[in-house]
């Protein structure tokens, strides 16, 4: 392996890349604030985010091979430092963030505008930006307290974007009071399962723990450590009976926040469940084992039949987005609980496959509010013949979200899918393409709307700077649906990364 | 140019046709013409590919790679060679039949239609020299949904339902037991290639193999095995000329298609005939040509009617793979043909009569046939070709058929069969009968000229077919290995 990377006696910023995609939105997002001029603030959040993304893209470029990167904060070396690690499985995330914030920013600088008053704006892009250093910092750090800090961070700020569609509705105001409780409830779960473990091993630096806990064997409080752990993250992955705050929150958020928010915030928590369940703890435990195979499966399965029923039963759009957001979460926990390469494959790439899909269908409906007050199926019938672009990335995601061949979402459903029989588990194969019948129903549903439904009238505008995002994504839906080799490629030295074996303290050997 | 370029071009041309009308949308005559050059440019290129390969079956050659062992790939074979050169054969025929019907009953966006067709036709050759079964889903699933927009094409409540169970039945099907075949496949064989001979044989054993062949049978939801039938009578809410190329040719063809490419290339058909695994199939299959030949009797309009017997055709198909004789498979083979061009005319002159009279049902079709006589003459060629009356096209498969099914030892087969032709004649001759014999001469005109001479074609096609069937037969040859 390479050597760990000391921050005091790195000299090139090169030797620093790891912790830029954290940092650089870290120092704009108080810089923001500081300067408080409106017409800088979305400049410097589009600049920061983007050079995020660059030091991310180079980041993955370096571990790709397989290999870890290990980055000692301030010299401090672990387990009394903090460290930053990344392999190809969080340097995936951390491309698919930093890649989202990034094609985000310019479609929400005019979906904004039309839904937030402009007083509001400058602090907004600051917190956009700690919810992205945030959200980066739970993937990319080694340190489970420090996982929590940047938890919080990104927590919090969220709370305060998804409040911001108040002006247009009031009941986002409830929305991010109960986001919230739950998500305090989670941070706090999951501070609790860090406290028995430091409490049983003595120190919170993920590798050593991992060590510690293959040493002495699991006890008692380590189990404790992880059922809190699972159930804290649980609540923000929005695991099925965890799921609560999340159709509001999305509803109600401004579109731009909704976008983001899910392209984002659930993936990045999912993968800390896959980094616990994997690299901290290890499915060779029973306990773990156990879990995943009694717990997350079934809780898995009754979300992706139970959320897709209601998201067919759905008359907001917005509304049906987040309960199919719910139910294709389930995808990936099943994933996760094959404990095996061709599911943790799927479950990863999905996570970069469904963040894209949504996004596009998310910045659909931005364009769509664009011209009307609300997502309601009335209010938009017949807007797929008048905005005819709008229309078609509606069309090419919702395909997408079907899992359609030929579109990102066929990639995973395949990998889940194939992983089910490699298990021997058919039944399960059959389960999984029996609830993709589901969203053809709710996706169908809006096809009709857009298109069979309503008068015929004028076009209507299509501004640019969203159309182009959301085009963007719609284009990737289909291009890494037929050139997989960087999305599947990744995810497969991701699962093969991950189920090497647990963190040690010293880094892959 | 070598074949793949060549292939590539054939997929690629047609989607001009959706530029065409794309840019000249507001200029009809430009566009339409353009059309047709690009329906005339693709079936020659189809021609070029069949002079350079005849009968060969060429290795597979990929283009991408999606997953290991998963690849977007392209082969030639017989079967494909066959499909691709009569889907874009009519192709021109029907383009220039649908332009007299769009504008002769005043359909609107005309623009929207003749593009989506072209998608649907660029889809068809795609499947068509398809190498694999993952290739041939991805073309499957474009197929389908560029040939929603065709059937919900008139906008009214009638058309949105009937596409929605169009695009459930297909896109339900196919993803729940079709594409789950498929990954078991390719678990199972650790490949999804079309390979002589099949992959299957010595990987699978048991029920599982009757079981495997269920997800196949039936998720492959356009060849319209019973109880997967209901989107085609549904789809015939569309403008005509989609039912007549897309849901009595291509689509439907599509559907029959990939059924023998399962059956010879995935199976194969000694694996089949070992196993026993596709008798219970034969049974479903002859079930279903009953069946649904005894609907169509009791189906008073015509499109419905004509839908019904499309089921009831496409269940011959699956039939003959089932029978897992190599007659019975070539017999197929030969169907796919002898059946596009009888059923293409039917539905043609359907059209024809719809346009110069706005009459659907059969039993308004009184004394209509001396005032239509080259219309009806052209229905009753394509009838007695469905019925499967010498010298016409669709004798010759039926008779193959009846050989694969004796070869079989299936000797109920024959009788299902026989009593087939018979029910054909019930619900078909009497449409004729009574366009010339009963009644008085109706008050009407023949169609449009564009909208006559297609199915006139069409049905000299049907003559012509009967006297070329043994090459068609020796073409197929090849897929068996004989």
């Amino acid at each position: 392996m390479a050597d760990p990377i000391l921050s005091h006696q790195a000299l090139t910023l090169s030797e620093q890349l790891p912790v830029l995609p954290v940092l650089i939105p870290f120092l704009a997002a108080p810089l923001i604030a500081v300067i408080g001029v409106r017409a800088l603030a979305w400049p410097i959040a589009f600049v920061a985010s983007l050079l995020s993304f660059a030091a991310s893209v180079a980041l993955m470029l370096e571990v790709r091979d397989g290999s870890e990167l290990l980055y000692y904060l301030g010299g401090w070396e672990p387990p009394f430092g903090i460290e930053y690690r990344i392999d190809a499985a969080n340097a995936l995330v951390l491309v698919l963030i930093s890649g989202i914030s990034t094609i985000v920013l310019p479609f929400a600088y005019q979906s904004l505008r039309s839904q937030v008053s402009l007083k509001h704006h400058t602090l907004m892009y600051s917190c956009f930006l700690l919810v992205l250093v945030g959200l980066l910092g739970i993937t990319i750090s080694g340190d489970a307290f420090h996982i929590f800090v940047f938890l919080e961070i990104s927590s919090l700020s969220t709370y305060v974007l998804v409040a911001m569609g108040a002006e247009r509705d009031r009941r986002a105001l409830t929305a991010a009071y109960d986001y919230l409780i739950n998500g305090t409830i989670g941070a706090t779960f999951y501070v609790i399962g860090i406290g028995f473990l430091y409490m049983t091993t003595g120190t919170l630096n993920l590798g050593d723990i991992a060590d510690r806990i293959a040493d002495e064997g699991a006890n008692r409080t380590v189990q404790a450590a992880f059922a809190f752990i699972v159930v804290g993250i649980g609540l923000k992955v929005a695991i099925y009976p965890l799921h609560y705050w999340l159709p509001n929150a999305y509803t109600h958020a401004p579109t731009a926040i909704t976008v983001f928010l899910a392209a984002t915030a659930t993936k990045a928590a999912v993968y800390v469940l896959i980094r616990f369940t994997y690299s901290v703890f290890v499915p060779a435990f029973e306990f773990v084992t156990h879990t995943l195979t009694f717990i997350f499966i079934p809780f898995a399965l009754i979300a992706m039949f139970a959320a897709s029923f209601i998201a067919i039963f759905q008359n907001n759009f917005k509304r049906m987005l987040a309960y199919s957001s719910i139910a294709q979460i389930g995808y990936m926990l099943l994933g996760i609980a094959y404990i095996n390469a061709s599911g943790l494959t799927g479950s990863l790439v999905h996570l970069v496959n469904h963040g894209l899909t949504k996004a596009a269908l998310f910045m659909g409906v931005g364009l769509l509010l664009l011209h009307t007050r609300n997502s309601f199926y009335d209010q938009i019938a017949g807007f797929g013949r008048r905005m005819p672009i709008t229309g078609a990335v509606i069309v090419v995601s919702g395909l997408s979200l079907i899992g359609v061949p030929g579109t990102v979402g066929f990639i995973s459903k395949w990998q889940l899918v194939q992983g089910a029989f490699e298990l021997g588990y058919w039944w399960l194969a059959a389960l999984i393409l029996m609830s993709s019948l589901l969203a053809i129903a709710y996706v169908w549903k809006i096809v009709e709307t857009l298109y069979l439904d309503g008068e015929n009238s004028a076009r209507l505008n299509e501004p640019l700077s969203m159309v182009v995002p959301a085009v963007i994504l719609a284009a990737a839906c289909i291009y890494f649906g037929v050139d997989t080799t960087f999305t599947l490629g990744v995810a497969q030295t991701a699962a093969e990364v991950l189920l090497s074996g647990p963190f040690t303290l010293t880094g892959v050997e | 140019m070598g074949w793949l370029e060549l292939i590539c071009a054939i997929i690629l041309v047609p989607l001009l046709g959706v530029l065409a009308n794309w840019i000249f949308a507001h200029r009809p005559n430009l566009r339409d013409s353009l059309t047709l050059v690009v329906a005339i440019a693709t079936f020659a290129l189809v021609l070029t590919l069949l002079s350079q390969v005849g009968s060969a079956t060429l290795a597979p050659m990929t283009l991408i790679e999606v997953l290991p062992s998963v690849e977007i790939a392209f082969h030639v074979e017989p079967l494909g060679m066959m499909f691709a050169v009569i889907a874009s054969g009519l192709w021109i025929l029907t383009h220039i039949y649908g332009v007299g019907y769009m504008r002769g009953n005043n359909e609107k966006a005309h623009a929207r239609f003749f593009a989506c067709f072209a998608v649907a036709i660029s889809a068809v050759m795609a499947l068509a020299f398809s190498a694999n079964l993952f290739s041939l889903f991805l073309f499957y699933e474009i197929l389908t949904v560029s040939t929603y927009p065709l059937v919900a094409h008139k906008g009214t409540k009638e058309a949105i339902r009937g596409a929605r169970i169009y695009l459930a039945i297909l896109m339900g099907t196919s993803i729940a037991l079709f594409l789950t075949a498929i990954v078991w496949t390719n678990v199972l064989a650790g490949t999804v290639d079309f390979t002589p001979g099949g992959v299957l044989a010595g990987q699978v054993e048991g029920i599982l193999v009757p079981i495997l062949l269920a997800l196949f049978a039936f998720g492959i939801g356009k060849a319209a095995l019973m109880p997967f039938h209901k989107w085609l009578p549904n789809a015939m809410v569309a403008p005509t000329p989609v039912s007549a190329l897309l849901h009595a040719v291509a689509v439907v063809k599509a559907g029959v298609f990939t059924m023998l490419k399962v059956g010879v290339y995935i199976f194969g058909i000694d694996f089949l005939a070992e196993t026993n695994a596709s008798e219970w199939l034969m049974w479903v299959a002859a079930y279903s040509l009953l069946a649904a030949s005894i609907v169509a009797m009791t189906k008073d309009n015509l499109k419905a009617r004509l839908a019904y017997s499309t089921v009831s055709q496409l269940s011959y198909i699956t039939l003959g793979m089932a029978l897992a004789t190599d007659m019975g498979v070539i017999g197929g083979g030969v169907h796919i043909a002898t059946h596009a061009v009888g059923k293409i005319t039917l539905f043609m002159c359907a059209g024809a009569i719809y346009v110069a009279t706005h009459k659907t049902l059969v039993s308004e079709l009184d004394g209509l046939g001396r005032a239509m006589p080259i219309t009806f003459t052209a229905f009753l060629i394509g009838a007695l070709s469905i019925i499967g009356l010498p010298p016409l096209a669709g004798s010759w498969s039926k008779f193959s058929l009846m050989l694969g099914a004796a070869e079989a030892d299936q000797l109920i087969m024959i009788g299902v069969l026989m009593l087939s032709s018979i029910l054909n004649v019930i619900y078909l001759l009497p449409i004729v009968g009574r366009g010339f014999f009963v009644g008085e001469k109706m008050a009407y005109a023949e169609a449009p000229v564009l909208l006559w001479v297609p199915p006139a074609i069409t049905a000299f096609l049907c003559v012509l077919v009967f006297f070329f069937a043994g090459h068609i037969q020796t073409f197929l040859m090849a897929i068996v290995g004989l």
